[in-house]
């Protein structure tokens, strides 16, 4: 190995290593955990077939996670759409309003949401004081709520890759479509629609998969009655001490994503996703 | 692009609603840290800083601020000096092998944190790392270092590999070449990489959650308790603060990218 060889895998060593212990050793014992407590072998997998309350949970993630996923993908087609086509001045402002609640603390969000969304929040009381309902409406600690709060967070996290793939649609394409007599509508559906489906498709797992694991917006406007599976592995091991359930719920929840990420992968490089390249 | 496709007023009116719907939440904060009552509501018969002062006064609020403070500042430093030496190694070898490098590092953004909080639990369990300073801010840096590695690699990317030959070859020496040549040009990156990992070190509560119960009680956990047990307008005014340091902290990292693209 020649000299500068070897001194390239010595500043990449550290880091390496230190993830490597300190993060994927952890994640292998998490693992482990699932197959040897209380008992070694799958009896806690063969939980996801029979317990009622693990397969309501997976459920409730599966279509919060599925809404979440549709309508932020809608959302954030139209702003990355307007973005793309923006001029310079709307587009700094417009950008400005993506970025700002992406570099904002979760728990601050959660926190507006909240004093917006409970019972006695200041939409409910807006609404009644305009006389539009006569009761509160229950708009938190229900899959609505906590809907809302996830499409905030995801937003962000879906408009910047559309916006990216959008960005490299070449705009002679669109305008050869439209010299050879297609209309606007043709044009965008089958020209600029097809080329940005990538952008869709990548933007859209990278937001599911978020979604999956998202622990802190569902918790805090689910309020313990919507419970989806990251606060349900939570409990298991804070609160009932049932470490084999819980592993085996987060081994499940890593081995969908990592099976997630395979197919994304060929879809898209993932490093353009994560701004890596 | 220009306007073969320009929106039309529905789909630009859309666009515009959805920022408002992603800023104007955040915003109602600010209103309420000023109420003159004592629960969370708009100010009533005037504005009152009572809730600002309350908060630079109470002990637990001034303690969790420090702690976070500290974690995060160490946890960045060490998360930046690694992930930056990792970033230069892998571009300098770009290999396959330093690519596979490359994609481990991502590996830590994905996976969940509540999956990632019960493994180090254990880990630090046994370790007796538990409620400690050392504890926490290792874990930090652990999941910080991905932000650096791609935002230093990003910067090498648009670094001319020619400049560290020519630096070479009129004799500097290989440290000489990396601390005046390398690293000056990519220091927007790096800078921004820091930022990062000071956010994510400063808002992190997940694995706080698990790791950390007495001793350590950081601002994310001082909020997070809040939030369940008692709302009042200290939240709001808590809220507030952090709201305009992210924007500080936004805006520099806004200067900073410019000055990399100018």
């Amino acid at each position: 190995m020649s000299r500068d060889r070897r001194l390239s895998w010595m500043m990449i060593a550290p880091a390496l290593l230190l993830v490597t212990v300190l993060f994927f050793a952890p994640l292998v014992r998490v693992l482990m955990i699932s197959v040897t407590e209380p008992t070694p072998g799958l009896g806690n997998y063969a939980l996801l077939f029979t317990s009622a309350s693990i397969q309501r949970t997976l459920l409730t993630t599966l279509r919060i996670c599925v809404f979440t996923t549709a309508i932020t993908l809608v959302l954030a087609y139209a702003v990355a759409y307007v973005l793309t086509h923006a001029r310079p001045a709307a587009q700094r402002l417009m950008l400005l309003g993506v970025l700002l609640p992406l570099w904002m603390s979760v728990l601050v969000r959660a926190f507006a949401w909240v004093t917006l969304l409970r019972r006695e929040g200041l939409l409910n009381k807006g609404l009644m004081s305009l006389g539009l309902i006569d009761h509160p409406l229950a708009l938190m600690w229900n899959e609505t709520g906590v809907t809302i709060g996830m499409v905030h967070y995801m937003l962000p996290l879906g408009i910047l890759p559309l916006w990216s793939a959008m960005r490299g649609i070449d705009g002679r394409v669109l305008a050869a479509a439209r010299g050879l007599g297609a209309g606007r509508v043709q044009t965008f559906g089958r020209v600029f629609l097809p080329l940005s489906l990538p952008g869709v498709i990548g933007a859209g797992l990278l937001v599911f998969i978020f979604s999956l694991g998202f622990f802190i917006t569902p918790a805090i406007l689910g309020g313990g009655k919507t419970i989806m599976v990251a606060e349900y592995i939570d409990t298991q091991i804070q609160e009932s001490l049932r470490w084999g359930v819980g592993t085996m719920i987060a081994t499940t929840l890593i081995a969908t994503i990592f099976l997630l990420m395979f197919v994304l992968g060929r879809i898209v490089d993932l490093r353009t996703l994560f701004g890596a390249k | 692009m220009d306007g073969v496709l320009a929106p039309g007023r529905p789909v630009r009116a859309l666009g515009w609603t959805v920022i408002c719907f992603l800023v104007l939440p955040i915003l109602v904060i600010f209103p309420i840290s000023v109420t003159d009552r004592r629960f969370l509501s708009l100010p009533e018969h005037g504005i009152s800083f009572e809730h600002y002062a309350n908060l630079f006064t109470s002990p637990q609020w001034l303690g969790s601020i420090g702690q976070s403070v500290v974690i995060g500042i160490v946890s960045a430093a060490l998360a930046v000096t690694l992930g930056t030496l990792c970033a230069i190694g892998c571009w300098r070898l770009s290999s396959r092998a330093s690519e596979i490098v490359r994609s481990l590092m991502l590996v830590p953004i994905v996976v969940p944190t509540i999956v990632y909080a019960i493994g180090i639990y254990r880990f630090w369990v046994d370790l007796r790392l538990l409620d400690t300073y050392a504890g926490v801010i290792l874990a930090h840096t652990v999941t910080s270092i991905p932000y650096v590695v791609i935002t230093v690699s990003t910067s090498l990317a648009g670094f001319d590999a020619r400049l560290e030959q020519a630096a070479r070859s009129l004799g500097a020496s290989m440290r000489q070449t990396l601390w005046r040549v390398v690293l000056p040009s990519i220091l927007p990156g790096v800078v921004s990489g820091a930022i990062f990992a000071f956010i994510h070190s400063w808002d992190e509560l997940v694995i706080v959650l698990f790791i950390a119960s007495r001793a350590i009680f950081t601002l994310p956990r001082r909020i997070w308790d809040g939030i369940n047990e008692h709302l009042d307008p200290t939240m709001a005014a808590v809220a507030s603060i952090l709201i305009l340091l992210s924007v500080l902290l936004l805006l520099l990292d806004m200067t900073v990218r410019r000055r990399r693209e100018g």
